[in-house]
């Protein structure tokens, strides 16, 4: 690199370019997160959809499965599953409960969990307000 | 033993670099695993789940790559700051905690379902489990920052009350931030949206943030010692290059706010800044082929030189070419969450951190062992395992991406066939991943090999 681009100046642009962005990425989020309200509809996170937040986790569902686009890819998307299943909460209840203890021979498989009637209520519930969260028309059809 | 270290605090870094090495082992198995469960979809199950393969595989990966940057940290950070460890005594009590604690986990993830290990841990208390790469019991997760806090103060009392290097202050700025951030892993809140939002304040801000300080700091090292280039000439190349990375990475974060309830401006931000990452990957190239060829001496070790050079290529690959291919909007509409992200996630891990840290473990591994570089025997056993990893992870590359444009392609393009009906058609990709894998394995091993290859030393030329 040519002499007169000198290490300070070098440093400089490193320092203040990193902090002036860290700024903005600051402000950014903080403006993301005072207009997600209406994105989220937060109003419909009820007990039940908290729950079924923390049965998603406490099953490591993200471990085969993408929701809204993160995650793993072995298994289908299920940021919309309750529109695949036709608006259908008591279809997912069914499709979790019926999933067989020792998979389906040469089949990719999903672990039957054992959930009680009200983790699978609130699984449903949950997947249910994140089919309806605004995510700027993604995924481009209902297959995910 | 004997040893050419200049600081005798610096050999701290072997078990570091030795227990890297045992986990990288394990990873690479459990990708096997994951790969042949991809093409028989009941392969062990329901013993080893899918899911429980895949965490094993990926919280290895970023627990070798911590024990890697830890060791590279503790090797080069006293010789750059001419003086002793802050604490020696305090850098091995971590590091048997962290493996201790890091053997726990697997185990954990292998021998208990997954909601008992939640429950076991308390997650009830401060529910932090079940995202992905996050998956750690909470305490594991307080573990870590722990560790992470004490690694920090023993690094920074050394760089305080020594010569303060720019490599030196780089690698700090880095490693504040791995330990900042990961302070983000705590926060999940019951909102989704926020939940997955400041979840990429780890994930993406690690990889594409703050990680490339150590990145950068650990290959102007290894270019200051292997070609003897004036301090000047890298360290200006070093400001530069993080500038660029932070510049752009910083508002790149927004190429994963498009699609998951965030506002529509992050398409344009994210996708301007993202574009521009892969500026600091090119200049990394630059500078490692520079440096070597504009070297003033020939140092001994050419494997170290190739693993340098490589690091530069791959990671260019993986993260610049592969990251913005589907980087922008438009594109990420129909690639996010398909094979296409597999393929890049797969190349740039490997391109810039695994490879930075076999780089750093090439160059301080012999001088640990007592020579300034190994025999050429060894030499060329290693330089076949760098061919045959790096080689075998562009044909994984090359894989998944085909697979991944077909998914797009079946799935995603007007109606659209389902998910599984899908991946049936892309069975062949995933038996080329599969065996492109073994031959990475193959090449693992050949690299464990060795460190075990005898012959005559080779001496310094200069
Ligand atoms: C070990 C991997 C694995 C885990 C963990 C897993 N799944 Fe699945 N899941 C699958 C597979 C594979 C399919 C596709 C099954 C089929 O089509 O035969 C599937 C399908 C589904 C479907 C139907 C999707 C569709 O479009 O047909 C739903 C709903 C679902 N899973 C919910 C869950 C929930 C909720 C959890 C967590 C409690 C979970 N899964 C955990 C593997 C997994
Ligand atoms: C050093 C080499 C490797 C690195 C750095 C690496 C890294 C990763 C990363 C980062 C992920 C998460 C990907 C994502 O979320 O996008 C992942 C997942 C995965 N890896 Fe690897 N991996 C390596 C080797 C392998 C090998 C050799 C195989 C198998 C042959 C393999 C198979 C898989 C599979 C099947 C997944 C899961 C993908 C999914 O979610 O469906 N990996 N790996
Ligand atoms: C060494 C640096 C990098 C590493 C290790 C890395 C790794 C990864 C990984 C593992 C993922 C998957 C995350 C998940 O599981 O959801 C990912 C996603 C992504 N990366 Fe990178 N990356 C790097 C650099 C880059 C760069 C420079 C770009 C852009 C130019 C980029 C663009 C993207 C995008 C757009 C996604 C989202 C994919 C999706 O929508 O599914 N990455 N990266
Ligand atoms: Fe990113």
């Amino acid at each position: 690199m040519s002499e007169k681009f000198t290490k300070s100046m070098a440093r400089n642009i490193f320092f203040g370019g990193s902090v002036f962005f860290i700024l903005v990425f600051l402000a950014l989020s903080f403006d993301t997160v005072q207009r997600l309200p209406e994105r989220d509809h937060r109003e419909n996170i009820t007990e039940s959809v908290v729950l079924g937040k923390k049965v998603w986790e406490e099953n490591n569902c993200i471990g085969c499965h993408t929701l809204l686009g993160e995650g793993a890819y072995f298994a289908p998307e299920l940021g919309n599953v309750y529109i695949r299943f036709g608006n259908s909460k008591e279809a997912i209840k069914a499709f979790i409960k019926s999933r067989p203890k020792n998979g389906i021979p040469g089949r990719r498989s999903m672990p039957q969990f054992n959930l009680t009637e009200e983790e699978l209520d609130g699984m449903a519930d949950f997947l249910k307000w994140t089919s309806e969260i605004n995510t700027a028309n993604w995924p481009p059809n209902i297959q995910g | 033993m004997t040893t050419l270290v200049k600081y005798q605090s610096q050999l701290v870094a072997k078990p570091y670099f030795i227990a890297a090495i045992g986990l990288f082992i394990g990873q690479i198995l459990f990708g096997l695993i994951m790969g042949l469960q991809y093409v028989w979809g009941d392969f062990l199950f329901p013993e080893i789940p899918f899911n429980v393969a895949r965490m094993v595989h990926t919280n290895l990966l970023i627990v070798w790559l911590l024990f890697g940057f830890f060791g590279a940290a503790y090797y080069l950070v006293p010789e750059e700051a001419e003086r002793e460890l802050h604490s020696p005594k305090l850098a091995l009590a971590l590091f048997w905690i962290f493996l201790v604690a890091g053997v726990l986990t697997i185990l954990g993830y292998l021998f208990v379902p997954y909601a008992t290990l939640a429950e076991m841990t308390g997650n009830d208390l401060l529910p932090t489990m079940g995202r992905e790469f996050l998956e750690q019991p909470t305490i594991i997760k307080i573990g870590i920052a722990a560790v992470a806090l004490g690694f920090l103060y023993n690094i920074g009392m050394t760089i305080l009350g020594g010569r303060k290097t720019v490599v030196n202050i780089i690698l700090l700025t880095g490693l504040i931030g791995l330990a900042v951030l990961w302070l983000f892993s705590f926060y999940n809140p019951e909102n989704l949206v926020l939940d997955k939002m400041f979840w990429w304040w780890v994930v993406h801000l690690w990889v594409e943030g703050v990680w490339e300080l150590i990145l950068a700091a650990i290959m102007a090292f290894v270019l200051i010692k292997t070609t003897g280039i004036d301090r000047e000439v890298i360290d200006k190349w070093l400001y530069v290059i993080v500038a660029a990375a932070l510049i752009s990475g910083i508002l790149g974060t927004g190429h994963h706010y498009y699609f998951i309830g965030t506002p529509e401006y992050w398409q344009p931000i994210g996708g301007i800044f993202s574009a521009m990452e892969p500026i600091p990957f090119f200049m990394m190239t630059l500078f490692a082929f520079n440096m070597v060829n504009r070297r003033r001496r020939d140092h001994p070790n050419k494997a170290t030189v190739l693993w340098a050079m490589g690091t530069g290529v791959l990671a260019f690959l993986g993260a610049g070419v592969w990251g913005f291919m589907h980087t922008l909007a438009p594109v990420n509409y129909y690639t996010h969450g398909t094979q296409i992200t597999a393929a890049h996630g797969h190349m740039a891990f490997y391109g810039a951190y695994v490879m930075i840290v076999l780089t750093i473990i090439s160059y301080a591994m012999p001088i640990m062992r007592g020579r300034e570089a190994n025999s050429k025997k060894a030499q060329a056993v290693e330089m076949w395992s760098f061919w045959l990893m790096s080689v075998s992870m562009v044909f994984i590359t090359l894989f998944l991406t085909g697979a991944g444009i077909l998914q797009v392609w079946l799935q995603r393009m007007g109606e659209g066939l389902p998910f599984m009906q899908v991946q049936d058609q892309l069975q062949i990709f995933y038996w080329l991943r599969t065996i492109s894998g073994t031959i990475f394995m193959i090449g693992l091993i050949v690299y464990v090999w060795s460190f075990f290859v005898k012959g005559d030393d080779v001496v310094a030329t200069d």
